[in-house]
């Protein structure tokens, strides 16, 4: 019975601690992707607006239908940005809007070279819907806003390529080369667009890639994340331009995580699947050698309820001690985690092993253990309670 | 009506046509085939008969341990055939105490916490419980020894404890089959007085499957039986 305690403890803390990182982790990648690349992302306007979306209402809550997307045909980015933004400002939920051009080109840094993500932006307009601020590493973004040929690195970029603050740089492969100066370097953990992005002013990127006017997208921060696709649908609809929420855009990434965490769940879940299996054992052998004990009791007037009981309060006393040391030893175990230095240099960079504090990874741990026990221990006591003392009493003489 | 059953009130149980079988792979045993008795508050009724003749079966029917194939039961006038499993539960532990040829006490337990247990089913407190076991061991000169678990005892002893046990929560009827089969002569007399003593002094009727004839003898009435009839 103390190996099955031990189990449900291991089990229960193995499963706090695993899905506190799984679910850390994508905590962590939420966050920077939103941080970056921010909640929603206007683009391309549709040519025709008819039958893809449809507003219905029923029961007075709103909802709406979408239609495949597939065969509309669409202009390329934004045509008239001031109307978008016009528009975009009637959302209330609207916190923050900012103008973005992209293009690509090579960075030369005089002794190398390096392919680039070109995001022009106005820096005061970016800084309301993303992290960027907080993202900088090396200057600062006032620089970028009174110099007009600032420019701000990823940090690999500004890595791979020796670049500092302050630092002579060309932009090459556009309508003419662009001679820029590094304002800062910022490092979004996202390694992805650590080593490629570089953000410039919007003007200064409209006319290294040649489009004076449109074709900029937008990026749109709102109060609630969450709300997202609710609110892009909405967008997509009154703007005839095509909004994504961020929960639509980092889709793969998001069902990785969701896999990940899944089968850490059901990994760690067959160490309770164990503990309930010794349980089991435990009390069906013990059904088998007290039998004459249950015989005893059943003759004295004990009705099969009090015996089934025995085995229940067993089992629910192992559960609630495991369920209490093993939340209790997670907690900690987590908390332990949290403060290992690790450098993670990956899909995105951390310094320390991410952990995400959530009451519902216990709650589920509690649950999955709670069914195994008491399957565990429910079926040995049916067993018990049905005992005929009289069989038992005329066989053991 | 038989003359009897005038004064059913002194009649404690009643049985009537008690047939039960068992049956064992292919063939069907049929040990009782129709048992018809009574007994009475206060009076010590011995069973005797071969082996295999029902005596143990017979009391585990009177015992409302199992339901006979048909037949009836009647305990303080209340036919048994009617009543659920949990009546019949509840009666085991009011109303009828049981005594085992082998003391079929919980090792685990002390001796006064094995006296305890029908009267704790029963609802009295752990504390009064063990008390009133302190009593009944004392009255059964086994006061020096209730604190001791039930396998560090004597076979007499443990059989005195299981008295003791069956007699706890005061029960009307005491069912003791062979009791003292196990226990040396000195030790069996031992026994058989005090039940004897038990039932007149409590108004229990005492039904006791004995394979000693000479302590059939000294009990009020004597039910012999063969091949699941009684002769
Ligand atoms: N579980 C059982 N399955 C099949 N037959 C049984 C079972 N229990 C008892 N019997 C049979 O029923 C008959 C009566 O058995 P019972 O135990 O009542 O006899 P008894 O008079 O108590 O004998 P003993 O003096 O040896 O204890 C016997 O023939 C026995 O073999
Ligand atoms: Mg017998």
């Amino acid at each position: 019975m103390s190996m099955s305690l031990l189990g449900i403890v291991f089990g229960i803390s193995f499963f706090v601690v695993t899905q506190a990182q799984t679910s850390g982790f994508e905590v962590f990648f939420i966050r920077t992707i939103l941080g970056t690349n921010g909640a929603i992302r206007v683009s391309d306007k549709f040519q025709d607006m008819d039958g893809t979306v449809s507003k219905v209402s029923y029961n007075g809550s709103e909802s709406f239908l979408f239609r495949s997307r597939e065969n509309a045909r669409y202009i390329e980015g934004i045509e008239y940005p001031q109307l978008v933004r016009e528009a975009l400002r009637e959302f209330p939920e609207v916190s923050g809007i900012s103008e973005i051009i992209e293009g690509s080109a090579i960075l030369d840094s005089g002794a190398r070279k390096h392919t680039v993500q070109i995001h022009g932006l106005r820096i005061k307009d970016h800084i309301m819907v993303s992290e960027l601020q907080n993202q900088l590493i090396q200057g600062s973004i006032d620089m970028l806003d009174t110099d007009r040929s600032g420019v701000l690195l990823g940090s690999s970029l500004a890595e791979r390529l020796r670049l500092s603050q302050g630092d002579r740089v060309s932009l090459i492969g556009g309508t003419e080369n662009q001679q820029l100066r590094v304002a800062g370097i910022f490092e979004t953990g996202v390694s992805q667009i650590d080593k490629t992005r570089i953000y410039l002013d919007l003007s200064t990127a409209r006319s290294f890639i040649g489009k004076p006017f449109g074709g900029s997208i937008f990026q749109v921060s709102i109060q609630a994340p969450e709300k997202a696709p609710e609110l892009a649908a909405q967008m997509q609809e009154t703007l005839g331009h095509r909004v994504v929420g961020w929960q639509e855009r980092e889709k793969v990434w998001l069902e990785v995580f969701k896999a990940l965490r899944l089968s850490s769940a059901i990994t760690v879940s067959s160490i309770l699947l164990l503990s309930g299996l010794g349980m089991f054992n435990v009390f069906a052998i013990m059904v088998i050698e007290k039998n004459r004990d249950i015989a005893i009791l059943r003759s004295i007037g004990f009705t099969p309820r009090d015996v089934s009981a025995v085995f229940l309060w067993q089992g629910a006393i192992v559960l609630l001690g495991g369920i209490i040391l093993g939340s209790l030893s997670g907690f900690l175990a987590t908390y332990g985690i949290s403060k290992i230095p690790l450098r993670i240099r990956g899909i995105f960079s951390t310094d320390s092993f991410v952990v995400n504090w959530d009451p519902s990874h216990y709650i589920w741990a509690i649950a999955i253990a709670t069914v195994f026990v008491s399957v565990a221990s429910w079926i040995p006591a049916r067993r018990a309670a049905k005992i005929e003392p009289a069989k038992i009493i005329r066989e053991s003489l | 009506m038989t003359k009897e059953s005038l004064n059913t009130n002194d009649i404690l149980i009643r049985a009537e046509q008690l047939k039960h079988a068992f049956i064992e792979g292919e063939s069907k045993v049929q040990a009782l085939r129709g048992v018809s008795f009574e007994a009475k508050g206060s009076e010590v009724t011995a069973i005797v008969g071969q082996s295999g003749c029902g005596k143990s079966t017979l009391l585990y029917l009177l015992g409302l341990l199992d339901r006979p194939e048909s037949g009836e039961i009647h305990l303080k006038g209340r036919p048994m055939a009617k009543a659920t499993d949990e009546e019949r539960t509840a009666l085991r532990n009011e109303s009828i105490g049981f005594v085992f040829q082998f003391h079929f006490l919980i090792k685990e337990l002390t001796a006064r916490e094995n006296v305890a247990l029908p009267l704790r089913k029963s609802g009295v407190g752990e504390r009064q419980a063990l008390e009133q076991a302190d009593e009944l061991l004392n009255r059964l000169d086994l006061g020096e020894k209730a604190k001791r678990y039930a396998n560090k005892l004597s076979g007499g002893e443990q059989q005195r404890v299981a008295i003791a046990r069956a007699l706890a929560n005061s029960p009307s009827l005491l069912l003791a089959d062979e009791p003292t089969g196990n226990l040396d002569s000195a030790n069996s007399d031992n026994v058989f007085e005090l039940l004897m003593k038990f039932a007149r002094e409590k108004d229990i009727a005492i039904l006791l499957v004995t394979h000693n004839p000479e302590l059939a003898e000294r009990c009020d009435h004597c039910i012999p039986m063969r091949d699941g009839l009684i002769v």
